[in-house]
């Protein structure tokens, strides 16, 4: 990296056009956080269609920007109405709640919006020493490192996931089959067309992630929608107050929080919301005081906070060196990296290098910005959750409509958004996730080109998989994982055994 | 009360009027690539987009729609909505790709807008590999068929049929160097700098970054002239004493039945793009060669590739 890639790359941020929709889509993913029920995976779907009309930088930027808030924000409703915001934030919901109710709200949303900073801003800094030198790495790959790279990730989405590994299974197939339709395969073979000219050219991803991770939402919300929120009612004074206490006394948790959000991160199929869970569990689990947790104490807030945000950053690892998406925002991502020609890989660093340290720039800025908007979101928060959802909603349906029919100009593409918005609604209703199929669908031409590249390469020899070295580790890995279940159940009978 | 409804709707209908006679372009265009990010066509395609967003006053969005050799993405712009607003830059492959039955599609299927580049083919290898010279690498082949691997196009593409008609005419049963698809010379680079393939037949500015950067070494030019680039290249007619010669060329084109004041006002904006200083020295830059050809030359230009790639298919025997 050198200064001029570095100058070109702070002139691409710092014009004010960047910077307004680095504004604009803060604001926007503040509100969005903070609404229970639209989550940041659904901010970045809805923010799609309109980073169509933007330069390469700017409409990154704002996914970036809009995804950080939306996370830290998640954290708002937690304390006041004991609904997390963003899935993210559940792990500790409770926690937060019952320190709102034993007065301390403003340590809750402090501790939130501070570590969220913290942890995003560690994401950042090894997503900026990780990817470059991981793409080095790379260039040496072949598509027999990249099958095993594909296999790894589709598996670990499967089995290395909270949940029925049978029904993550059938989700990861339902992705692959999305995935085959189309002539879009090595052999340019017509497969599941029904001599349909949209089916030819393959199920375009974007319209069907925006139904799956918006659409299903919308569903979810109008079937809860009898409820009301009750608010708690609490005086929030400045949140800052404590802070610098609170860093010196989990400095360990903090830095755990954000090394474990950041690798879980950079897991395919594994984000933000896995993260928090993980890092409040071992928070707990390493704590000196582990009775206080559940009954408003602040440690678990301190760490998973940090780990939700450094999970974000994370994720985007794989998905610029590799194209292998670290969670179901980046896997959006993707789609819109190609659209803007910064097609990700390992030649991206050094063929658009100014626009990834711009990138890399935007993630710093937005993880500052996120302390001064973040306190006006938490003082505004009041009006903020007294939208009305019953006109919220339509509002939403009616993005995802226009934003669906804007990528291909098609109505196709909104066929496609409701028909998958209803399905994905339908699979988590029967505990069935989700992003092990959206990893299939992103992923599925993937593994078969580079199948397919590979048995020719070997003259047909599956034994070829495995006679280079990275491939053959790689290979034993992705076998490992998948092998997984069938070991821990293994040993659970051995360990049961008197 | 009733009157200020009726001036507001009238107001409306004329706004709305107003719109569907103001002149094209009024929306984004979108321009899709056959093949993959960093390739020759992508690069070509994106400067001329980016040069054409300044005469037509909208963005111009770049998609590479991959795949399939090359059929899916021209099939997508064969197929886009006749309407200005989804264009393309089809390649030589369109000339090619109906004779060896990977589809029915022809160049006769589009409206061309203009010819903007023509660029031979060469022959590439690892920098350290055992093969110094077009005649050792023949040799090789020669000796043990089905070992080397080759790629840098899809399946038929014409990287592929230069390298198979270079076999041919030396004798060499094009066979003894079995094709791996890739998706654009880019991918089938990187494929061979990691030791996946052993021979890339792409054109010499797509191997340039890789030429400079040490890792490739091009050994020959399939054309009577040495690469403007590499003035040490020698030439399949010093080196071997072959006529063997092919290129790739590129066009911009629409769907066949695109309204004609669109199809002019895109081809008088592609030649401004193409008489452009920032275009010429773009493509001296990566090496690109330059030749234009109008609406209607293009259409001729692209019926005699037709009949000689399918001749030369047939003659190695990759035609159906």
């Amino acid at each position: 990296m050198t200064l001029a890639v570095l100058s070109q790359a702070l002139s691409l941020v710092l014009d004010p056009y960047v910077l307004w929709v680095v504004f604009a889509s803060a604001a926007f993913g503040l509100f969005v956080g903070a609404i229970p029920g639209l989550t940041a995976t659904m901010a970045t779907a809805l923010l799609v269609p309109v980073t169509f009309f933007m330069p390469p930088v700017p409409a990154i930027a704002a996914i970036v920007t809009a995804t950080a808030m939306a996370i830290f924000a998640g954290d708002i409703p937690s304390c006041l109405l004991r609904m997390p915001g963003t899935a993210a934030s559940a792990a500790y919901t409770d926690e937060a709640y019952a320190m709102t109710k034993k007065g301390h709200g403003e340590m809750a949303l402090g501790a939130g919006l501070v570590f969220s900073a913290v942890g995003g801003l560690f994401g950042t800094a090894v997503l900026i020493a990780a990817a470059p030198a991981l793409a080095e790495v790379a260039l040496k790959f072949s598509s027999f490192e990249y099958f095993w790279l594909v296999v790894l990730g589709l598996s670990s989405a499967v089995f290395l996931t909270f949940g029925s590994p049978l029904k993550g299974v059938v989700s990861l197939l339902l992705g692959l089959l999305v995935a085959a339709v189309g002539l879009d395969n090595p052999a340019a073979f017509p497969r599941f067309t029904f001599g349909n000219a949209e089916l030819s050219g393959g199920l375009t991803l974007i319209p069907i992630m925006i139904g799956m991770f918006a659409v299903s939402e919308i569903l979810r919300n109008v079937a809860a929608m009898e409820q009301p929120w009750e608010m708690a009612q609490a005086r929030i004074g400045n949140v800052f107050t404590g802070m610098w206490r609170l860093a010196k006394r989990y400095p360990l948790g903090i830095l755990r929080g954000s090394a474990l959000g950041t690798a879980i991160g950079a897991l395919p199929g594994a984000g933000a919301d896995i993260a928090a869970w993980m890092s409040y569990a071992i928070s707990k689990k390493f704590s000196k005081e582990p009775e206080k947790f559940g009954t408003g104490h602040v440690e678990g807030i301190v760490e998973a906070g940090a780990s939700n945000n450094s999970a974000l950053a994370g994720a985007w690892i794989p998905s610029l060196v590799f194209g292998i998406p670290g969670d179901s925002i980046t896997a959006i991502v993707i789609g819109v990296l190609y659209i803007k020609g910064l097609n990700p890989g390992p030649t991206v660093f050094m063929e658009k290098a100014p626009e990834m340290y711009a990138i890399f720039f935007i993630f710093i800025i937005a993880n500052l910005l996120m302390l001064p908007l973040g306190v006006a979101a938490i003082k505004g928060a009041k009006q903020l959750l007294r939208a009305p959802r019953e006109l919220l909603m339509p509002v939403i349906l009616l993005f995802c409509i226009v934003g669906s029919f804007a990528i291909n100009n098609s109505l196709f593409g909104v066929v496609l958004m409701l028909v998958f918005g209803l399905l994905a609604y339908v699979m988590e209703e029967n505990g069935f996730p989700v992003a092990p199929a959206i990893l299939g669908m992103v992923l599925g031409a993937m593994l078969e080109e580079h199948f397919i590249s590979s048995m020719i390469k070997s003259d047909g020899r599956l034994l070829g998989f495995f006679e280079r070295p990275i491939a053959g580790a790689l290979g034993g890995l992705a076998l490992l994982v998948i092998a997984w279940p069938l070991v821990r159940a293994w040993l659970e009978r051995k360990g049961g055994k008197p | 009360m009733k009157a200020i409804v009726t001036r507001l709707v009238l107001a409306a209908a004329l706004l709305v009027a107003g719109a569907a006679q103001a002149q094209y372009p009024q929306r984004p265009i979108q321009l899709i690539v056959p093949w993959g990010a960093g390739g020759g066509t992508d690069a070509t395609a994106r400067i001329i987009a980016s040069l054409m967003e300044k005469e037509l006053k909208q963005p111009i969005n770049v998609v590479n729609r991959t795949g399939g050799s090359g059929v899916v993405g021209h099939d997508a712009i064969a197929r886009a909505a006749p309407d200005g607003y989804t264009i393309g830059m089809i390649t030589v492959e369109i000339t090619m790709m109906h004779h060896v039955g990977l589809t029915a599609l022809k160049h006769t299927d589009y409206a061309p807008i203009g010819l903007v580049n023509a660029d031979p083919a060469g022959i590439h290898v690892r920098v350290d590999s055992a093969y110094k010279s077009t005649r050792d690498l023949i040799a090789a082949i020669k000796a043990n068929p089905g070992k080397l691997k080759a790629s840098g196009t899809g399946q038929g593409g014409i990287w592929h049929l230069a390298i198979a008609g270079l076999l041919k005419d030396q004798g060499v049963d094009p066979g003894a160097l079995p094709w791996v698809p890739s998706n654009g010379a880019a991918p089938g680079l990187q494929d061979m700098v990691a030791g996946g393939v052993d021979v890339v037949p792409c054109s010499i500015p797509e191997a340039r970054a890789m030429i400079d950067s040490g890792k490739v070494r091009a050994l020959s030019i399939m054309d009577p002239n040495p690469p403007a680039l590499y003035p040490n290249v020698p030439t399949l007619q010093k080196e071997l004493g072959s006529k063997w010669a092919i290129a790739a060329w590129r066009v911009i084109a629409a769907p066949k039945g695109i309204p004609a004041d669109a199809q002019r006002t895109l081809g008088a904006a592609l030649k401004k793009v193409y008489d452009s200083k920032e275009y010429k020295d773009f493509m001296a830059g990566r090496g690109f060669g330059v030749i234009w050809a109008d609406a209607e030359g293009t259409a001729k230009f692209m019926a005699k590739s037709d009949t000689d790639l399918g001749a030369t298919l047939k003659a190695v025997g990759l035609a159906k």
